[in-house]
């Protein structure tokens, strides 16, 4: 027996990346944005959403919702009367944490993606995995509250670096918590400076307008290849 | 617990390389901005790997360290921390030179004796 080496230099996770194009030329042609809200479990994610989906005068949104297990999510979504899909991730070694590209492709055919503007997928709560994983989306937005602490920038840096909006949200509970908004702009600026950011509150509406607002500007857009 | 992911797309990328021929060593290579926690990625790799290619393969991660460039002063460094803010001039536009492996780099395989007298 002998060995050989054979030189290979590929990105371990081109496979994924690969269907994520995939992805992205099915939602430009369907003329549709798509965006990726990460966050930790409970900071707010849905209820986030459903406070913006009534804010998005005129967009024409859809939903994709990724949890390990069940529809309690998606239960909500559609009672706003929008179209949704509960992706779940809960097979193979107790579930899968994140939803990767080729999740997200096998939930395509059962959105009307055709009479959309705005896919908006909501990843599975996590604060490491979905960084990793491109799902075809055209912006990524991380959701961090303010019950988490100041210093999950530092602790989870990809997370915060993989997106193109940080939304701090729960911010009416400010008054109650020692939390220290400006040390956390502080850190958030420290792994990624100068990413924009909106504070807000889903539950007094707070600064949900300006997320809308921000959410109706990528739906807008052309389509600019992956 | 995406190191299971990774580890299957590990798996794959060396099997689709080795041509048929048993693999002994898989070398990755990750930067210190990716999140995988190396005996988490070696556990799964072991086990995703059984019964195919590189069933036994030793699985080796080379930690690439993360080396950024200010784009408007040009300063490079090499933070211990993700600190992205340039230490030269302060300015936030920054790039990533390398800290973002994830990159199969090479493996190693069995051949046959035989084989390589034929060529």
């Amino acid at each position: 027996m002998h060995r050989t080496k054979v030189t290979i230099v590929e990105e371990a996770l081109d496979a994924n990346n690969t269907i994520a194009r995939a992805n992205r030329d099915d939602f430009d042609r369907a003329g549709v944005r798509v965006v990726n809200l990460m966050s930790a479990p409970g900071a707010g994610k849905t209820t986030l959403l459903e406070a913006t989906l009534v804010a998005l005068h005129g967009v024409r949104a859809g939903v994709l919702e990724g949890d390990v297990q069940g529809s309690l999510d998606a239960d909500r979504i559609a009672h706003l009367h929008v179209p949704v899909v509960q992706l779940n991730t809960g097979s193979g070694f107790g579930g899968e944490c994140h939803l990767d590209a080729n999740m997200v492709r096998s939930a395509l055919p059962a959105l009307p993606l055709e009479e959309l503007d705005l896919l908006i997928v909501e990843n599975v709560g996590n604060l490491v995995c979905p960084a990793e994983f491109r799902i075809g989306e055209d912006a990524r937005v991380m959701i961090s509250s303010v019950t988490e602490g100041e210093d999950k920038p530092l602790k989870y840096p990809l997370m915060f670096r993989a997106c193109e909006l940080v939304v701090v949200n729960k911010i009416d509970l400010l008054a109650h918590l020692d939390y220290d908004l400006e040390l956390f702009l502080h850190h958030l600026d420290t792994v990624h400076p100068g990413v924009p950011r909106m504070l807000v509150s889903a539950k007094t509406g707070e600064g949900v307008e300006g997320f809308a607002a921000w959410l109706r500007e990528i739906a807008a857009r052309e389509a600019v290849p992956a | 617990m995406h190191e299971l992911s990774v580890a299957s797309a590990i798996v794959d990328t060396a099997v689709r390389h080795a041509d048929g021929r048993p693999v002994s060593v898989v070398s990755v290579r990750v930067g210190a901005l990716r999140q995988v926690v190396p005996d988490s990625l070696s556990f799964y790799f072991e086990i995703v790997a059984r019964d195919g290619l590189c069933e036994g393969a030793r699985l080796e991660l080379v930690a690439v360290a993360l080396a950024l460039r200010c784009r408007e002063c040009e300063t490079e460094w090499e933070p211990e921390f993700p600190e992205f803010r340039c230490p030269g001039c302060d300015g936030a536009s920054v790039e990533i030179m390398t800290g973002e492996e994830l990159e199969v780099d090479y493996i190693e395989v069995e051949e046959e004796a035989a084989c390589i007298a034929q060529r």
